[in-house]
């Protein structure tokens, strides 16, 4: 278990990490999500003892990461792949991590199974693909068999078989009783492996939510109408006691109905349908809403006005 | 997981409310839990600079530095002196050519020890490891200073065994010589580059720290050379007497001057300027985010 309270992280003016406060628990794969620059992996780095929080706190089973004897009986956390000197084999990295916490040899050998890695495990590991990287820093993780692990964008740069495979590993060691927390940036990842969301941006908690609840509350169905004749159609929903929503392009969206029903309504009153389609909004929009104020870094989509010219600077002349 | 792990239920939802105190249902490991001490941050740091192939070379070419100039400037003065003109010389004094070349092997070792972590972000994987970060820095200095001193005192006394049997007509070393010639130096050499494993730990930049630690070696020296001007001349002293070349010639009593540091005098210093930069870098350590 992680407790996070009022865990606040500035450098200079700037607040990375905004008076977090919320739990993870045991049992379940945490979700930690958030755009780019959210202050994912700052706050990951303060569980980890890694940086100095400028205010609050964060304990891992009641206890301050630098107050664990142990520290990786209690959690094993990948934070970066690449993390790691090229120059050492894959067997030798993980030997020193052993030895740090008075681990076994023999669990090395373990934990290189598990991730598929034995057959390389004599070569250094500057070589290793980036997905290879990420299974070797898993096995890190996994060394001191923990309670608690933690894995900072575990997906990226994975091919679909080593995704399937983390996916599969995190939703075991949770089954298992372990705590998993888990950052990403992509949604549609996350509602497939976590159980429950912790959703920041810009350093503030923006949800902290079960992820049934979070499907229900943002998953919205409705259907999606194009006709010809609008003012008529929007006539005849009205008189049905149907609520339309012009969204533009004329196009009208009818939410809590089915679509059948309109159709026949339509049909009835013989107006001509261009489109009739049930939609769902996807939990990638939802996410997008729920942080759309709170994106750090925003693509411009059209270029800014005053774009300087060739040859402007000699129009002063 | 080929451990034999007890499959726990899934926890309900309602028992995470209520789980401010050990009732949820957690995983227990079948591997023993032990409190780690400074022994477990030593093997690992050992096998970390024995598992780099950077650690071999650098000491390689440290070990051929201090023998091949060693013997070479050991052989040149035999054949190019008669019987009298060595008289009165310290025959160990010749391996001081290759100790000083070799030492920047030595402090290029020492800041990658630490230095590299950062260069690599595997430092956070070490401080996850060990979280007390003291322990960290202990650790790898102890092992880079034993590693340090061993190797430099095998190779000095093998050059210093050689030169004294080559040069018959010098005198022979008496046992004070011979200490601070063999394991004197060794020493000093071996604190020089745990300076400057403490240097980079501040710097956290290999080539940041080992510019710092060269132009320590070197700078005074070399500024003083040109510090033509009289009134100047208490300072050019000064640099030549505390450059460390000159420190390390003390060592075969040859100094540059006849004041400055004497005897065993670089050795304190060296130590006291290590310690100062140690305080330094644990409590920046201590301060500092990862």
């Amino acid at each position: 278990m992680i407790e996070l309270e009022g865990l606040t992280k500035r450098y200079g003016e700037k607040v990375a990490v905004n008076n977090l406060t919320f739990t993870v628990r045991p049992g379940i794969v945490t979700g930690f999500l958030g755009p780019n620059g959210a202050g994912k992996s700052t706050t990951m780095r303060m569980m980890l003892g890694l940086d100095r929080p400028t205010a609050g706190d964060v304990r891992i089973d009641g206890k301050h990461y630098d107050q664990l004897k142990d520290p990786f009986t209690y959690i094993g956390a990948l934070l970066d792949a690449k993390a790691m000197h090229g120059g050492r084999s894959a067997f030798n990295h993980l030997l020193c991590l052993a030895q740090s916490n008075g681990i076994p040899k023999k669990r090395v050998h373990e934990v290189l199974d598990t991730v598929g890695l034995t057959a390389v495990a004599k070569k250094k590991a500057k070589g290793f693909s980036l997905g290879m990287g990420q299974r070797l820093g898993i096995a890190g993780a996994l060394l001191g068999d923990p309670r608690i692990l933690m894995f900072d964008e575990p997906v990226n740069g994975l091919d679909p078989e080593g995704i399937h495979w983390i996916r599969n590993l995190m939703k075991s060691l949770a089954a298992q009783g372990r705590t998993v927390f888990v950052s990403s940036h992509l949604m549609s990842e996350m509602a497939l492996t976590a159980d429950h969301l912790v959703v920041i941006g810009q350093g503030r908690l923006l949800a902290d939510t079960s992820m049934a609840d979070f499907i229900a509350q943002n998953s919205r169905s409705y259907v999606r109408i194009r006709s010809p004749h609008r003012e008529r159609l929007l006539d005849v929903l009205h008189s049905a006691g149907i609520t339309a929503v012009e969204t533009g392009n004329g196009t009208l969206e009818v939410d809590g109905t089915k679509p059948e029903y309109i159709g026949e309504l339509a049909a009835q009153y013989q107006i001509v349908l261009h489109e009739l389609s049930p939609q769902q909004a996807s939990l990638e929009e939802a996410f997008m809403q729920l942080t759309a104020e709170s994106v750090e870094y925003h693509a411009h989509a059209d270029t800014p006005l005053e774009q300087p010219q060739w040859g402007d600077g000699w129009k002063g002349n | 997981m080929s451990t034999p792990q007890p499959q726990m239920p899934q926890a309900a939802p309602t028992t995470w409310q209520a789980s401010s105190g050990p009732s949820y249902p957690t995983y227990t490991s079948p591997i023993p839990v032990l409190r780690t001490h400074l022994g477990h941050a030593i093997a690992s740091e050992w096998t970390k600079i024995r598992s780099v192939r950077s650690t071999m070379w650098t000491l390689g070419v440290f070990v051929l530095l201090v023998i091949g100039i060693g013997l070479a400037a050991g052989a040149l003065v035999a054949s190019n002196s008669g019987e009298e003109s060595l008289a009165g010389e310290n025959p160990l004094s010749f391996g001081f050519f290759g100790l000083l070349l070799g030492s920047m092997c030595i402090i290029t070792l020492g800041v990658m020890t630490t230095a590299s972590e950062y260069g690599t972000g595997m430092i956070r994987t070490t401080m996850v490891a060990c979280p007390s970060r003291g322990r960290v820095l202990a650790a790898k200095a102890i092992v880079f200073f034993s590693v340090a001193f061993v190797v430099t005192l095998v190779s000095a006394l093998l050059v210093a065994l050689a030169d004294v049997a080559m040069l018959e007509g010098a005198k022979e070393p008496s046992a004070q010589e011979w200490l601070k010639g063999t394991v004197g130096i060794s020493f000093y050499i071996a604190l020089l580059g745990l300076l400057s494993l403490v240097v980079g730990s501040i710097i956290r930049h290999s080539a940041g720290a080992i510019t710092i630690m060269i132009g320590l070696v070197l700078a005074p020296l070399v500024i003083a050379l040109f510090m033509f001007s009289a009134s100047l001349e208490d300072l050019r002293q000064a640099l030549f007497e505390y450059s460390i070349p000159n420190q390390l010639s003390v060592f075969y009593s040859n100094s540059l001057t006849e004041t400055g540091p004497s005897g065993w005098d670089p050795l304190w210093i060296a130590l006291g300027v290590t310690a100062a930069a140690f305080a330094g870098a644990f409590a920046l350590l201590e301060k500092r985010d990862v």
